[in-house]
């Protein structure tokens, strides 16, 4: 039974948490042409901005209500038409997010009522689609954010089947695949890349691996999304064979997507390490009526020969997770298989799932939290965000950076952890991390009857610094 | 090295093996030999004197894949760390200018690194082009003022324990004696100090000093331990050694006996694998010695350690007490961890003793029960049969195997030198014990025998269209019989 540490102090020291609102606008940054605005003070998106803009090394588009003092004693309904009516004329694009901050929720801001508004002021814009969210910052986390738009989304685009006349399985080989916020883009395609390997078209929603992938276009600059999610697809949901849906962040957005379409899911709580891997792949050879192809069968057969190579240096190895709960949870799974122990783990915030991670307890906190965890139980080994390396520095112990925001590493966003291929360079990453850490060193003895000359010119000197700095090895 | 030298180097009346043909000196048979040359041996077995520079004298291929032996420690200088070597090249060869670079390559290790020595280890090309490496060495040390050692140990001489024997035979002949040992210091307890040596000890992963401590305490002054963790100026001084511990390994047993032979210098047999042999290795001392003091401080440190270890042991006796154990390791090794095994609670089924001897056995026998399995040829496919015909949980040997065994999902237990983990001594069998559970305990062993989810649920398919390829569902069948689960 995992204990579940609620948070008990005044101040957040080192925060782990990145704001739900955020969280929302990632996910419709995976549209194609799209274009969050936040609704809120400039500086909510300004932050928001630069958090991703650091993460993903890319342009983001991102915009906001700009609330100022007015608007935010006398009602900004009017700033969301007037922010709505302006990105549609400058850019028209294919859809536009509006998540809602702490600010204007705590305002009472009518962010529905503002849409209609819009719609009636703006007819010219009506095939524009606007979808709002209530997002604010003094709950949930980045997860939940980005859960929370998906679940949007799909209610206000995705047509009801009798209205839409879908009809699961029409489209024989199109699956909707439902990603929560854990995923990176090379997560993505990776698992896009599995499921064609079963002859299946995978319709990923949102789509990241096509937006933030990190890949040179041919167009200059574009104020909206390069690439993600067709949202006309979002029609064709409904004929698909199935849905994939990969986090248990995102059950209630699948909740409203089967119940719009009638699809068929298969929901999975994460896809690391290799019982995860093989749900996903027994389900895929069922939903594809096709065996599991060869290439798959020799990449678990990888994965198993890594598991038996690293367990010497994994095995009873201690190591200090934190990370939004879907992430925390599949990292404490996939470590699990392989013998290692989380002995320090740290959530933003609660969720259900982390009743089901393999620890002992989960923490509700922050890195101060996880520094402290990890310094009481020994842990060997930080994973956690970039926020994580001055808390691995006092620690002095190394840290693997996951999830957000990844803002002094490139490339941390295309990093591949699910699937076998994933997992095991994960498990050959941190079996690496384990052998630099030289753990069955034996501290060197110096026999004060030796005839090592050298012991004593060490005496002379303060003999406890000099004996350390000699058994530090490189 | 001429013929009758090697002749003499096989002949080694202090060893077991001396009159059976089936020993770790026969001639290595083409087509089916494991292990290395009589270079390799050498350089083995003289590498961890940590203050020497090594240089190999040869071309690339002796030095080039061997140099940086990471497995023994050093607690000060790291010289030995740097790789050596002439890297003789074929106009070397060719124009006979071996020699030449060999005496400007000790020059610039003595002018570069300042070390305390020079070794110079022989290899097949320069001894079959004749270079004279004995004349270049005494040219060299009368010209720099650093003593230069010569190791002819050319791979075509043997095997790897002839090596070893080359090496011991080099230091006996041109460092034991040089140098008489420093006063004895003062100890603030005033306790008797005694002098001793051990030999064939490499201090693997750091491990002798788990034992260290112990003999400090005891006044046991290790003048030298050869070679783990050693320095040039101990060598020299070997001579002077009350008693000769030869530790764990025939390898070097030609220094003991001539250290006998020259000196008078007693010595014994031991290990320090497992409580009981730590503890008799403790007792041979004081016995050899002859210092009742001794004798009596040296039972009450085994009363207090054995205590504190049998404490220290008794949660990783839990989870290991009844599981299998399969051993295939030479030599004394086998016996030696074999108590250490029981000690844990553990069955060993069967032990390799492919390099033990008659006296070996003998005690293997003594632990194990008369009908005791002993292994003679190791092979990989013989080792895994004997693991599942016993139902074995760990297979413990050299670091050789340990990809054979994980190829068989099999439990493994490094034990050999490239191990990072330290054994000896009280101490070291805490973390025996540990790794022992780790590898056992694994879930790991569960993911990679249970045959993959489709495998076993597909329904039987009759061809596949593919015609040569198993269906999914038999694949399931042979991992499974191929587990014998």
């Amino acid at each position: 039974m995992v204990e579940i540490v609620k948070r008990n102090k005044a101040l957040s020291v080192s925060p782990l948490k990145a704001s739900q609102t955020i969280g929302a606008a990632l996910a419709f940054l995976g549209f194609r042409r799209a274009i969050p605005m936040l609704h809120g003070s400039q500086g909510c998106t300004a932050f928001g901005k630069v958090f991703f803009v650091r993460h993903f090394r890319e342009p983001i588009p991102l915009q906001t209500t700009a609330m100022d003092q007015v608007t935010t004693v006398m009602g900004s309904e009017d700033s969301v038409v007037e922010g709505l009516r302006t990105i549609c004329e400058k850019n028209s694009p294919s859809l536009l997010g509006v998540p809602t901050t702490g600010l204007s929720e705590t305002q009472g801001s009518d962010v529905g009522m503002a849409v209609a508004q819009f719609r009636t002021q703006c007819p010219q814009f009506d095939r524009v689609p606007v979808v709002p969210v209530s997002t604010p910052d003094f709950t949930g986390c980045l997860e939940t954010g980005f859960a929370k738009a998906m679940e949007a989304i799909i209610a206000t685009l995705v047509p009801p089947a009798s209205d839409a006349g879908t009809l699961p399985g029409r489209r024989r080989r199109q699956v909707n695949v439902l990603v929560g916020a854990s995923l990176t883009p090379g997560d993505l395609e990776e698992l896009n890349d599995v499921i064609a390997l079963f002859g299946l078209r995978p319709l990923l929603l949102p789509d990241l691996s096509d937006s933030l992938d990190g890949h040179l276009g041919d167009e200059d600059f574009s104020p909206l999304t390069i690439g993600g999610t067709d949202v006309a697809e979002l029609q064709t949901l409904g004929d698909a064979v199935a849905t994939l849906v990969v986090g248990r962040s995102m059950h209630k957005a699948a909740d409203t997507l089967k119940t719009l379409t009638g699809v068929p899911d298969y929901r999975f709580d994460h896809l690391m390490g290799l019982p995860a891997m093989d749900s996903l792949i027994v389900a895929l050879s069922e939903i594809s009526g096709e065996p599991v192809p060869e290439r798959l069968e020799r990449q678990r057969a990888q994965l198993q020969d890594a598991m038996l190579d690293c367990h010497f240096m994994l095995g009873m190895s201690r190591l200090a997770v934190a990370g939004d709960p879907d992430l925390l949870h599949a990292f404490s799974e996939m470590l699990h298989g392989v013998g290692a122990g989380v002995v320090a783990a740290v959530s933003p915030v609660n969720a259900p799932i982390l009743k089901d991670a393999r620890v002992d307890s989960v923490k509700i906190g922050d890195l101060e939290d996880l520094e402290s965890l990890a310094r009481d139980n020994a842990a060997e080994v930080l994973i956690c965000n970039s926020h994580g390396v001055e808390s691995a520095e006092r620690l002095g112990i190394p840290l693997l950076r996951a999830g957000f925001p990844q803002y002094d590493t490139l490339g941390g966003y295309q990093k591949t952890w699910i699937g076998y291929r994933g997992t095991r360079q994960t498990l050959f990453d941190l079996a690496n991390i384990m052998l630099g850490l030289e753990r069955g060193e034996i501290r060197p003895y110096r026999s004060e009857l030796a005839q090592k000359p050298e012991y004593r010119q060490v005496d002379t000197h303060d003999a406890t610094t000099t004996a350390a700095a000699g058994t530090r090895r490189h | 090295m001429k013929q009758k030298d090697i002749t003499e180097l096989l002949d080694e009346p202090a060893c077991a093996h001396n009159t059976k043909s089936k020993s770790g000196c026969a001639k290595p048979k083409p087509g089916a030999t494991a292990g290395g040359c009589a270079f390799d041996g050498a350089q083995i077995a003289l590498l961890p004197i940590a203050d020497v520079a090594h240089i190999v004298h040869g071309p690339i291929a002796c030095a080039g894949s061997s140099w940086d032996n990471r497995g023994t420690r050093s607690s000060g200088p790291r010289l030995y760390r740097v790789g050596m070597t002439t890297d003789l090249t074929e106009q070397d060869v060719i124009m006979g200018r071996g020699e030449k670079r060999l005496f400007h390559s000790i020059k610039q290790a003595v002018e570069d690194h300042a070390p305390a020595a020079v070794f110079v280890y022989n290899t097949c090309v320069p001894a079959l082009i004749g270079d004279d490496i004995d004349a270049v060495c005494k040219e060299a040390e009368k010209r720099w003022g650093t003593p230069v050692v010569p190791v002819d140990a050319a791979g075509f001489y043997g095997t790897k324990n002839l090596g070893n024997r080359i090496a011991g035979e080099s230091m006996v002949k041109h460092v034991c004696g040089t140098r008489e040992p420093d006063p004895v210091p003062e100890t603030t307890d005033g306790r008797t100090i005694h002098d001793v040596t051990l030999i064939g000890e490499y201090n693997i992963a750091g491990e002798l000093w788990h034992v260290l401590p112990l003999l400090d305490e005891l006044g046991l002054r290790v003048l030298c331990t050869l070679s783990g963790d050693a320095r040039y100026r101990e060598v020299q001084t070997m001579h002077r050694s009350r008693v000769n511990m030869m530790v764990c390994s025939k390898a070097m047993i030609n220094v003991a006996r001539k250290l006998e032979e020259a000196f008078g210098t007693p010595w014994f047999e031991g290990s320090f694998y497992g409580v009981r042999d730590v503890s008799q290795a403790l007792r041979d001392f004081a016995r050899l010695i002859n210092d009742p003091d001794l004798a009596q401080r040296t039972e009450t440190v085994i009363a207090r350690e054995e205590a504190k270890i049998d404490i220290a042991l008794e949660p990783w006796r839990e989870q290991l007490r009844g599981k299998k154990v399969l051993l295939y390791t030479g030599g004394v090794k086998s016996w030696s961890v074999i108590a250490a095994l029981q000690d844990l609670g553990m069955e060993v089924v069967a032990t390799g003793t492919k390099k033990s001897t008659e006296d070996d056995k003998a005690r293997i026998r003594e632990l194990m029960g008369r009908d005791a399995v002993m292994i003679e040829d190791g092979n990989p496919r013989a080792l895994i049969k004997i693991v599942r015909d016993n139902d074995v949980d760990v297979l413990i040997a050299g670091g050789r195997n340990m990809y054979t065994a994980l190829k068989a999902r099999i439990p493994f237990l490094d034990i050999n030198q490239e191990r990072d983990f330290g054994y000896a001594g009280y101490d070291g069998m805490v973390e025996l014990a540990r790794q022992l559970v780790l590898t056992i305990d694994s879930p790991v062993w569960d993911a990679v025998r249970t045959p993959a989810p489709w495998a076993k649920a597909r329904v039987v398919k009759p061809l596949d269209v593919r015609g040569d390829m198993p269906t999914a569902d038999d694949r399931g069948t042979q991992i499974e019989s191929s587990v014998g689960a």
